[in-house]
């Protein structure tokens, strides 16, 4: 039988029915096992009785997002399938293992071509005490992968032990049926085996990477108000945050946590909140304020569709124009976006850095993909990046907190410190922080604050720039695992292709953009927006050669490597 | 209760700026800064240990013109501006300012939570039953007839009771001053700073500008008939009887404040890692 480095697979059920955690345990396992895998969650708003999917690719490479179409599906039931049906992609060679007591497959799947085979997974969980059809399905997937042995019952082992041995025995047991209804199937391939390493490697969600990039960066005090698909990174960091030495407050809503933010950073604290966009659109106020007081905070916005309520549970990247446009007043601030799980942990923990060391707010734009993403990765290496604020100490009167230093950074006297009592304002200030109206003051106030973001070296971390050919990819956020993906591709089909991912939004460097595009002829611009904030974003920061195509689209679909490979390829002819 | 001992080493004059007040001649926000600073003194606290912070509004002003640390926030927010800081700084003691309309209206939520909350700290209401800043609007606690550009004919809103919503939300010191009597508004101050947990202060103070008729409130303010009590339930029912001129300590709670532990790590930040280890 042919032999694949990748394999991608889909658990899908009814809400409750457990498609997630079959889903987190067969990640668990195979990561065991030693294959590179990602698990992404597709639900809907419903906590019990609407769908939910797990959607998981492995491979023998590391991996950074779905691939174009799901090898296998294993439906658990069919109910409420149709909801997501355009986001499982099938084609003729794809296999669908259904439950017909779970109702019937949606025309699409169907259409797709699907080869359908019915296991009664219901009755076969009947079979056995205490079981669910979630681990039948989970058995299913794991024999047609090559991962039923004892990587999967230690993972069921490590994930139950807190529900007891009778439920981990009736999974086993379930598991093992499982295996058996599904000894005659196959893919028409069979997965590699992976590569045996004695490297470290971490299974971890975008949101939890976020957590520990944060405190790795020294944020101690978060302000919380849950929000859809936030949460996460709020309900990890309440109990490291703790164990860390920090705090967690729950706040009345978003005013407040960014307010309380706020509060505790001029108190010396380096602080955060996560929010999504219609968190973001209420903080937007107290952010300005944060960026003419001058005080740093770091502000996690986990994207999710929009505008308004849009699609809580699924991804897009359109609050790219509200982080960096959206405050009042000329405003200078800084926006970043991580690049994938791994990289949530770095971008995090650099953003902390950056707002200390620039005593300004920053944005992180994650999003739902990246956020609710588990990955196991290789054990990130320690940076050095631990936010660190100028202090003023040792004051010698007349303390000028918002004096016009050279590089714009003006040192800031915590609570406590003598002689170093100020008022941090949102009104107009004098060096020393005393309202004013005058224009030689707004001015010179307004200069400092864009010169201390524009002077700052941010070394080769502002973007991951990979090759150099005449073409080029531009894109940003999660989308950028993609994009190096489909830049490979055409890069076997002989194009010369390089890609541009700017981790750094806000502020714009021209000079180094411009550097990274020396030499480029053309340029795709991808992104997850419908308006194509990004290609916009672009158009007024830079020069872009003549010849720019844009490929966009707002969520949930995200866009696929097969797709950026393919505009690559049909541009050329 | 005792009246401020001016014999401690610091003089009210210690905490004071140099920063010219924007107020009206008259306003009663000067008799609040001075009481401010009398209560300071009287408490002998270092400038440094103290934040004040406020909102947006003439009597969000009152920071800058301490000598202490100030924030002077956006409108209706400085209580969640307070939380933060108080919750990180345990050590300082931090004292939210306001008015009627930054408290009361955009702010009306937040007061519902510090309440509730209960963290370490005191909250001044200026309260002068008109947004003053932007001429002459109604706020919250103006009567319904009060006749403006913005509401021709009044309101027809009944005016909004601050100290029976503190009460009920769980604040752990009310209490209601008047300007006009800095020394006895010093002496609640100090009192509200010294009680444990939220403290709520509102302070009458007039303003001679757009509220001309509030000078009389000097000659309607008068002692509460009552002694304070640590029973809400009796604090509630003289509330629903009170004229608003009532002043004095209405009630003294033995909540205990929120205070979660900081600045005391159990782990290296390396441990977090474990979890994530296949």
């Amino acid at each position: 039988m042919r032999e694949a480095a990748g394999i991608s697979v889909a658990i899908i059920g009814s809400g409750g029915a457990g498609a997630l955690t079959a889903g987190n345990l067969l990640l668990e396992a195979a990561s065991l096992a030693g294959w590179h895998g990602l698990l992404t969650r597709t639900v809907g708003p419903q906590i019990r009785g609407g769908e939910a999917a797990a959607l998981l690719r492995f491979s023998t490479e590391p991996i950074a997002c779905l691939s174009d179409q799901f090898d296998l599906l294993v439906a658990i039931d069919w109910a409420n399938a149709n909801r997501f049906d355009s986001e499982i992609r099938l084609g003729p060679s794809s296999l669908v293992v259904g439950d017909p007591a779970g109702g019937e497959p949606p025309p699409s799947v169907v259409k797709s071509g699907a080869r359908i085979v019915n296991i009664a997974m219901k009755n076969l969980a009947k079979a056995v005490a205490d079981a669910r059809p979630n681990m039948i399905a989970l058995g299913i997937a794991a024999r047609l992968m090559g991962c039923g042995g004892a990587t999967l019952m230690t993972a069921i082992e490590k994930q139950l032990a807190d529900k007891g041995t009778d439920t981990i025995r009736a999974s086993q047991s379930a598991i093992h049926c499982g295996i058996v209804a599904a000894a005659d199937l196959d893919l028409g391939f069979r997965l590699a085996a992976p590569e045996v390493s004695d490297a470290k490697r971490w299974l971890i969600s975008g949101n939890e990477a976020i957590g520990l990039g944060a405190i790795r960066g020294g944020i101690r005090f978060a302000a919380a108000y849950p929000i859809t698909p936030a949460t996460e990174v709020l309900e990890w960091l309440a109990p490291n945050l703790a164990r860390a030495g920090g705090v967690l407050l729950q706040a009345e809503d978003e005013l407040a946590s960014v307010n309380m933010i706020i509060g505790a950073s001029f108190g010396g604290t380096p602080s955060l909140t996560a929010t999504s966009g219609p968190g973001l659109s209420l903080m937007i106020e107290a952010l300005g304020l944060a960026t003419a007081a001058e005080i740093p905070i770091v502000v996690i916005d986990v994207m999710r569709g929009g505008p308004s309520t849009g699609i809580p549970t699924k991804s897009e990247q359109a609050d790219l124009n509200i982080a960096v446009y959206g405050f009042h007043g000329d405003a200078p601030h800084l926006v970043l976006a991580p690049q994938s799980v791994a990289d949530c942990i770095f971008t995090a923990q650099w953003a902390t850095y950056l707002a200390e060391s620039l005593q300004a707010p920053a944005i992180v734009l994650s999003d739902q993909f990246m956020g609710q993403t588990r990955a196991a990765i290789a054990r990130p290496a320690d940076v050095a990046f631990i936010g660190r604020r100028r202090e003023a100490r040792d004051i010698a009167a007349p303390y000028k907190r918002y004096a016009l230093s050279a590089d714009g950074v003006s040192a800031m006297a915590i609570p406590g410190t003598r002689a170093g009592q100020y008022t941090a304002d949102g009104l107009t200030h004098t060096e020393r922080g005393i309202p004013t109206s005058r224009a030689e003051d707004h001015g010179a106030q307004l200069d400092k604050r864009r010169d201390k973001l524009n002077q700052f070296a941010y070394g080769d971390h502002w973007a991951t720039i990979d090759g150099d050919g005449e073409i080029a990819v531009i894109t940003w956020g999660s989308l950028t695992g993609a994009a190096r993906e489909g830049v490979d591709r055409a890069r076997a089909d002989g194009l010369s292709v390089r890609l541009i991912a700017p981790r750094l939004l806000f502020p714009v460097l021209p000079e180094q953009f411009a550097a990274a595009l020396n030499g480029v002829e053309r340029v795709l611009v991808v992104e997850q927006s419908h308006g194509a904030q990004f290609h916009r974003y672009l158009r007024a920061h830079f020069e872009l050669p003549e010849e720019v195509h844009v490929l966009h689209r707002p969520g949930p679909l995200p866009i696929k490597p097969g797709e950026i490979h393919r505009a690559l390829v049909e541009w050329r002819s | 209760m005792s009246s401020v001992d001016t014999r401690l080493a610091c003089k009210p004059s210690d905490y004071k700026s140099d920063v010219v007040p924007v107020w009206c001649p008259g306003c009663g926000d000067y008799h609040v800064l001075l009481s401010f600073t009398r209560a300071f003194a009287a408490l002998g606290l270092p400038r440094e240990q103290i934040a004040v912070i406020s909102g947006i509004g003439c009597s969000s002003r009152i920071p800058a013109y301490t000598n202490c640390y100030g924030f002077h926030g956006v409108h209706g927010r400085s209580l969640a501006l307070g939380a933060g800081l108080k919750v990180t700084r345990p050590d300082l003691t931090v004292v939210v300012a306001s008015g009627d309309g930054d408290g009361y209206s955009i702010g009306g939520n937040h007061f519902l939570h510090a309440c509730r909350r209960n963290i370490d700290m005191t909250y001044v209401v200026m309260d002068n039953r008109v947004y003053g800043m932007t001429k002459g609007q109604p706020s919250p606690t103006t009567e319904p007839d009060f006749d403006t550009a913005l509401t021709p004919g009044g309101t027809g809103l009944s005016p909004f009771h601050p100290l029976v919503i503190a009460l009920a939300s769980g604040a752990n010191f009310v209490a209601r001053a008047f300007s006009g009597s800095p020394n006895e508004t010093a002496d609640i101050l100090a009192d509200a700073i010294r009680h444990p947990g939220f403290s709520f202060v509102e302070i009458l103070s007039p303003c001679v500008t757009f509220r001309p008729d509030e000078r009389e409130w000097k000659s309607m303010v008068h002692p509460a008939p009552v002694a304070e009590t640590n029973d809400p339930a009796r604090a509630a029912r003289r509330l629903m009887t009170d004229d608003g001129f009532n002043i004095g300590v209405l009630y003294r709670g033995e909540r205990k404040p929120y205070r979660p532990p900081f600045g005391h790590p159990s782990i290296d930040i390396a441990e977090l890692e474990k979890e994530f280890e296949l």
